[in-house]
This record gives C-alpha cells, sequence and structure tokens, in this order.
C-alpha cells in the first residue's frame, strides 16, 4: 500500500461462496464499503500510538473558524507541548502558511475537488511529519459537514465547530457528523450578543436528541478571546494518552461511548 | 465518488478471485447514519461503472432504518435521523443498533 514506508496494509477478505446456478454465482460479501480506507486508518492510529502522539480530526462547515481556533491554541500551548497541523483544502495553501507562522510544523494537503480527507491523504501527509517528540497533531480537515464524517483518518478524537453565525439547528441538519463527535466547540461566541437569533441551549437540545452527551464548550479565537474551556479538555485527553487512552471508532462513538460510560 | 470507487474496486478484487466474466448485480445496504446519499451513489455508479468489470452490473441498494436500543429500559425502537431517543420511555441513552450500515451485501457475477 504504501510506497513511501513501504508498510503492508492489506488483507484479503473472507467470503463465503453460494452454491453456483447454471452460469451465476452469488457471493455474499458483507463488508464494508470503507474497510480499505479504515484500514488505512487503523494503520495511521498505530503510527500515533508508537510515538505518544494524540490526533484530532477537526471540521466544521466552511468559515467557522477552524484555523483561528488552531492559531490561537498553538499560541496557548506551544510552550508546553510539541504540536504539528495537517490542513485539508480544496486549493491553496493559505491555511499551513498560518500555521507555519504560528512557529509549528504544517503540512498542507490539497484536495482538488474531494470534499474531504481520507485515511491515504493524511497517511502520505504524516510522511513529512516528524512524529517523534510529538505531542499533539490536528487534522484540520475541508470545510464540509457532510463527507468528513464517513471517513476514519486514524484520529483519536473528533471536534467539530459550529460557529454562532450559523444555525443553531445544525445538529438536526447533520446529524451525522455530530453524532460521530466527542466535543462540539461553539465558535465566535464573542458575536453572540450580536447574533439575535442563535440560541446556545437550542444547540445543546439538538446535540442531546442524537443519543449522547457530547459536551458542548464555548470559544472565541479572535477579539475577545475565550479559549479556557477547551484548553483544559485538550490538558485532560493529553495528560491521560499514555495512560489509558482508548480509541473509540467515529462510526461506533455513540455505542462504544456509551457502553464505556454507562456500563451498558 | 469515493465510496463509489471502493464499491467498485471490492467489487473487482472478488470477481478476480473468482474468476468471473462479468458482475451481474451488486447489492449494498446503505443506513441514513451513514453519510452517504443512496440516489447519489446510484448516480455516480451509472457514471463510473463504465469500462470495468462492473459496466454491465444493476446496482440494488437496501435502505436500512435507524433503530436504537435504550440504555434505561431496553426497549428497541425505529426512530428518525436526528432524534435518536427511546420512543417508549424518551430516554437519551440510547445505542444505535441499526441505521449506520455501509456496506456490500452481495454480488451476483458471471462465470
Amino acid at each position: 500500500m504504501c510506497q513511501t514506508c513501504g508498510c503492508a496494509i492489506t488483507a484479503v477478505p473472507r467470503h463465503e461462496t453460494a452454491p453456483p446456478g447454471a452460469q451465476s454465482t452469488v457471493v455474499e460479501v458483507l463488508q464494508n464499503l470503507l474497510a480499505e480506507n479504515d484500514q488505512v486508518a487503523h494503520h495511521n492510529r498505530a503510527h500515533f500510538d508508537e510515538h505518544h502522539v494524540l490526533a484530532i480530526n477537526l471540521m466544521s462547515s466552511p468559515g467557522a473558524g477552524k484555523t483561528a481556533l488552531l492559531e490561537a491554541t498553538i499560541l496557548a500551548l506551544k510552550s508546553r507541548y510539541r504540536i504539528a497541523v495537517i490542513e485539508g483544502d480544496l486549493e491553496t495553501d493559505n491555511d499551513a502558511r498560518r500555521i507555519r507562522a504560528q512557529g509549528v510544523p504544517a503540512v498542507q494537503i490539497t484536495t482538488g475537488t474531494a470534499c474531504h480527507l481520507d485515511a491515504a491523504a493524511v497517511h502520505r501527509a504524516l510522511h513529512e511529519l516528524p512524529l517523534d517528540g510529538l505531542d499533539l497533531l490536528f487534522i484540520e480537515n475541508v470545510g464540509n459537514l457532510v463527507c468528513p464524517a464517513s471517513f476514519d483518518l486514524g484520529q483519536h478524537l473528533n471536534v467539530t465547530l459550529l460557529s454562532v453565525t450559523e444555525g443553531d439547528d445544525k445538529p438536526a441538519k447533520y446529524p451525522v457528523i455530530f453524532r460521530a463527535s466527542d466535543l462540539v466547540l461553539l465558535s465566535k461566541t464573542d458575536l453572540l450578543e450580536v447574533v439575535d437569533d442563535f440560541h446556545p441551549e437550542r444547540v445543546a437540545a439538538a446535540l442531546g436528541d442524537l443519543g449522547h452527551d457530547t459536551p458542548l464548550i464555548r470559544v472565541a479565537a479572535r477579539r475577545t478571546p475565550s479559549m479556557a474551556g477547551w484548553l483544559d479538555w485538550l490538558e485532560a485527553h493529553l495528560r491521560s494518552r499514555n495512560s489509558e487512552y482508548r480509541y473509540i471508532s467515529a462510526r461506533q462513538s455513540s455505542s462504544a461511548l456509551l457502553s464505556s460510560r454507562f456500563g451498558a | 465518488m469515493a465510496v463509489c470507487q471502493a464499491l467498485l474496486s471490492q467489487v473487482a478484487q472478488i470477481a478476480q478471485q473468482h474468476g468471473a466474466e462479468a458482475v451481474a448485480c451488486i447489492t449494498v445496504e446503505i443506513g441514513p447514519l451513514s453519510g452517504v446519499e443512496p440516489e447519489q451513489l446510484r448516480r455516480a455508479f451509472a457514471v463510473m461503472r463504465a469500462g470495468s468489470g462492473s459496466a454491465a452490473a444493476e446496482l440494488l441498494i437496501e435502505t436500512v432504518a435507524v433503530e436504537v436500543h435504550c440504555l434505561a429500559c431496553g426497549a428497541d425502537s425505529e426512530t428518525p435521523v436526528n432524534r435518536l431517543v427511546c420512543r417508549t420511555c424518551g430516554g437519551f441513552r440510547t445505542r444505535v443498533i441499526a441505521g449506520d450500515e455501509l456496506r456490500l451485501r452481495r454480488i451476483e457475477l458471471r462465470v
């Protein structure tokens, strides 16, 4: 699979063959359509775990403030943690340049027409990053609330931003991505006073309707920064990454999270 | 499109393993919580199958309803995609037991 590091991540799936008819055979497959992507994602995760790097997949619609959040986060944490960023965009390396200006390594992936990152693209980017000695890797996904939700990248945690200039019913409109989120960040909250039709409690209610208690934390990265809740959450995960950190795949997050939280 | 590509490549691999001449029919299962729209997959398939071993194949999509298991009362209920709460007791602590499928179920091969 990988031409660069030579790691083999192929597996031949097993199939049950039904008795052949005259000239046709029905093969029962029952295989996840994204099995190949998931395999590369597991491989990425193994890379992260081996290097004790906490990997976070940052998702949102375009313009919700992912890069601004990263700039402010790096500024606050770079004296204590070694951070790197993989940037996913359709075109340009503007975001990677903004991150590099903060003094941390950033690799830009331009996806062209693809509206999401996949595990193979992240894997290629990993070869340009020094994982050794790294504490925290952010993968800034392509701005899109639909497709990124279906592709596991190998991250440990999914964080989704929802800015207060969007609709407060977004979790109800895009249940797949919000259900896969380990944390939802309400961004640009310094604008709440001038946005009169956005109610954070409606966001919380719509998230609750998705069947698990995803934490909702408010942040503002510009004007009057308010980052404490997010930084606390992040540092708690950074502290626990070497102990019993256990990844819960996005697709299973609802069930697995609940079983671990409620012992069911 | 990425999903369709993955589908065609999986099908091609299996067809080759079975020494098939052509693929007659492909059945996939899609739940609304997978994030994949059946209609979009159908359209992508109609274009992308050209030139592949699946060029003449029919695509059957079985959609799966969303079902949750309530961790409070134990009941299973069918729910809308954005309201995954128990229909029996109204409990919010639920586990999705169906509706997030995105899988290749079976293929029919001409041998």
